[in-house]
């Protein structure tokens, strides 16, 4: 479902559009789903509750989760608990949000109450600043450069040019990442997401549901959440993921070296960096010496953010929360197209949510393994 | 080092005077005890009164034991810069018309992480001292110091869109007679404001304070009765588009309780220039300096009423006087609301009994014109809502906060 950069449409429409074309392709009718699930920030006043209304669906269990860009797996573990449980054969977990212009400094200002407080009034930056001072920090501590961020956001432009749906349709060299535009330093135009609208959708049913009804399917090997992780660290240089990923690893019963692509939640470059170092790639603070040692592009050697992320593909509010989770899901089915990474069976996934007050608070991760694995 | 401030250029008349705008203003209750503070300049913090935990963000309950007893409290402000950006860019007007804008996150020792404004004089990951100030929007704020000052710290351009500086402002002093008329001028005169206008009623009649004001360079005496519509318009006619400031003096006293006096007339006299003399100026200049806050260096910025500190209290001896008093304190408390969206500020200067003749059978102590004068000087540097000058004013202000009813019996000799 292509982003766009503004949209007259509502969240709504969106959600709606992306309900459709993911029931549409699995030969369901809106009737056939009895669970659902909406992660969205520009629904207001509606929820959940309203959207069932709205779209005529008739679910016996819904969910509606506020955690961003944590949404998406998040979203998964819950719908694949009540499918599991029985409490709903089959789920569809969607995500969207609209872009009006203007009602990305509106939705700001309404963002969180700490938020509102603490961290707004001091020049009112928005994420763009918190993580300015996170990525400030994790240069010194670590030695990181703007060439090592720069080589991220390089190649995911690589991968969002194969990626139709992207709203960047520009190369991008890294001189240019490093002659843009600063917007708070040391962040520079092209490490800040474009705000877009979109929606992203999956279904969650059991394996035998899927072989039933004849669709291309993966299977969840483990996922992890966590919130407000580490709470004592006085500025955050690692997430939630550090505390649960032995456990992830160990339910999947693999390891980093298993894993075929990485999509992490990337707001920005130095948030990549933090989850490949917490996801186990690599040590903490060398996630800088691994993206100078590795191809992040879909051809590479560690292939990454494959559709071009929120960076390149667009950050569609709530949906930036589950780019990567479709995105994966594609992979390990063999959907993905002109993104396809080669051989592709085992995904991670990485979500990360919510700059509540100086720090994200949400994190997940979740692997996905292809049917064939 | 910060760049000294360069005295404005005179206005072009034909160029657009910049609108006023707003740092966000929005806060949840409890961060309002912040603002509390920072009107009058301190540096506090909710403290848990159960398991002495510093929070912040502001909130309800305490982040290490649920406990929701958690008072404002005096914090050590001390801290160290953990990392800092440049805002180059944003969403708020107000913040798109001063940058590039410094913020940057400092542990402070006490135990929380907060977000704060830099300074430009603190060096990077250094030790600092935190400051509560109020912003633009009336709202506190916190800005990160270097722990020592450094030379020409209050021109930095984000302290002093906090502050009320009087340095390269035009100063109207409403009231040449009241005593402490020359200490103020000449306490502005060497905080550097520009000009400093001092109304005068009834020009014919001598007063040992002229000579003395007209000693003191940048002052010029203009006349102004409060008490004559006709004459506070007039005077803003003249001036009103250049007061920066405006310090208002006047002030009608006599002793006396309501059955001591026996009539109305003074009280009148009273109402007159201490209530109504405030709200005719507030008539007549408070438009214009609410559309001139965003003018450059001498932005209009601050509005200061001297009150008697019996304003918040009654006591009996000056019953009708402080009455009066209390009347205008109500009525600044509107002013300040009206003022709140272009950003003018309104500082409350409570006053106890000053070394003046009205006072004279009083005991001490009493405040002398030199320590008004440097409270106003200060307070304004400050960027204060409310200053309380003298030891009675500030003795008042800390029983009134231990229980009104309580202060109310003890005013009248009912606490031994």
């Amino acid at each position: 479902m292509p982003y766009e950069r503004y949209s007259i449409q509502t969240a709504h429409w969106w959600i709606a559009r992306a309900l459709k074309a993911s029931l549409d392709s699995a030969g369901l009718r809106p009737g056939d789903l009895d669970g659902f699930s909406v992660a969205s920030f520009t629904l207001f006043p509606d929820t959940a509750v309203g959207l069932t209304q709205h779209l005529g669906l008739c679910p016996r269990w819904l969910d509606h989760i506020p955690m961003g860009g944590a949404s998406g797996v998040v979203a998964l573990r819950r719908a694949a608990r009540a499918v599991q449980a029985g409490d709903a054969d089959i789920v569809a977990c969607v995500s969207g949000d609209t872009n009006h212009i203007d009602s990305f400094r509106r939705m700001l200002s309404s963002f969180s109450r700490f938020a509102m407080d603490a961290s707004y009034p001091y020049g009112y930056g928005g994420p763009n600043a918190n993580f300015a001072l996170l990525t400030d920090r994790y240069m010194q501590d670590y030695g990181a450069t703007r060439e090592d961020f720069g080589r991220i956001c390089v190649a995911q432009r690589a991968n969002a040019l194969k990626n139709p749906g992207a709203v960047m349709k520009k190369p991008l060299t890294l001189e240019q990442y490093l002659a843009a535009r600063p917007i708070a330093d040391p962040i520079a135009l092209f490490d800040c997401v474009m705000p877009c609208a979109g929606s992203e959708a999956f279904l969650v049913m059991t394996v035998d549901e899927a072989e039933r009804r004849g669709l291309p399917y993966a299977t969840i090997a483990g996922a992890i959440e966590r919130h407000n992780a580490h709470a004592e660290d006085p500025i955050q240089l690692r997430g939630g993921w550090t505390v649960d990923i032995d456990d992830l690893y160990a339910q999947a019963g693999c390891a980093p070296g298993d894993i075929d692509l990485l999509q992490t939640y990337d707001d920005y470059p130095v948030i990549s960096m933090m989850q490949i170092e917490d996801l186990g790639f690599c040590p903490k603070g060398e996630a800088a010496q691994f993206v100078r040692d590795h191809d992040l592009t879909v051809d590479g050697d560690f292939p990454h953010n494959t559709s071009g992320g929120q960076l390149s593909a667009g950050q569609a509010g709530a949906a930036g929360g589950f780019i990567g989770l479709v995105e994966a899901i594609r992979q390990v089915t063999g959907q993905a197209g002109p993104t396809q990474v080669k051989g592709a069976k085992t995904a991670m996934v990485s979500g990360f949510g919510m700059i509540n007050y100086d720090r994200g608070v949400c994190s997940g991760a979740a692997i996905l393994k292809g049917a064939a694995s | 080092m910060t760049t000294p401030l360069a005295p404005p250029p005179k206005k072009n008349p034909q160029k657009r005077t910049v609108s006023p705008t707003s740092p966000p203003e929005m806060r949840s209750r409890a961060s309002l005890g912040l603002s509390a503070a920072a009107a009058e300049g301190r540096f506090m913090l909710q403290v848990c009164g159960d398991c002495r935990t510093v929070q912040y963000p502001p909130r309800d309950a305490c982040c290490n034991c649920l406990s929701v007893d958690l008072p404002w409290r005096d914090v050590a402000p001390d801290g160290e810069l953990l990392a800092e950006t440049t805002v180059r860019t944003s969403t708020n007007l107000y913040f798109r018309e001063r940058a590039p804008w410094r913020t940057g996150s400092v542990r402070l020792d006490a135990g929380p992480t907060i977000i704060c404004h830099v300074h430009g004089d603190v060096a990077p990951r250094s030790r600092v001292v935190l400051t509560n100030r109020l912003d633009r929007s009336g709202q506190g704020v916190l800005l990160a110091l270097p722990e020592t000052r450094t030379p020409n710290m209050e021109d930095d351009p984000q302290l002093r869109a906090m502050t009320s500086d009087p340095k390269f402002r035009r100063v109207l002093i409403t009231d040449a007679r009241n005593p402490n008329a020359p200490a103020l001028a000449l306490a502005l005169a060497e905080a550097g404001a520009s000009m400093i206008f001092v109304g005068l009623s009834e020009t014919w009649r001598p007063d040992p304070n002229i000579a003395a004001l007209e000693a003191v360079p940048g002052v010029e005496i203009l006349p102004l009765d409060v008490t004559d519509t006709a004459s506070v318009n007039e005077l803003a006619g003249e001036i009103g588009g250049k007061t920066d400031i405006l310090i208002n003096n006047a002030r009608f006293i006599r002793p006396g309780g309501v059955l001591e006096r026996g009539d109305t007339g003074f009280a009148r006299d009273e109402i007159e220039v201490n209530y109504l003399g405030l709200m005719r100026l507030a008539q007549a200049f408070g438009p214009g300096m609410c559309s001139r806050t965003a003018d450059g260096v001498n932005a209009a910025v601050a509005w200061v009423n001297i009150l008697s500190a019996h304003a918040l209290m009654n006591s009996v001896d000056y019953g009708c006087f402080n009455a009066s008093n209390a009347a205008a304190l109500s009525l600044s408390q509107a002013l300040r609301a009206e003022f709140r969206a272009s950003g003018l500020r309104l500082m409350n200067v409570f006053v106890g009994p000053t070394e003046d003749d009205w006072h004279q059978p009083l005991p001490p102590p009493k405040v002398l014109p030199d320590a008004i004068a440097r409270d106003v000087v200060k307070g304004l540097r400050d960027g204060l809502e409310d200053v309380y000058c003298g030891d009675v004013a500030k003795d008042l202000i800390e029983r009134f906060r231990a229980g009104p009813k309580i202060l109310e019996r003890e005013m009248t000799g009912g606490g031994a």
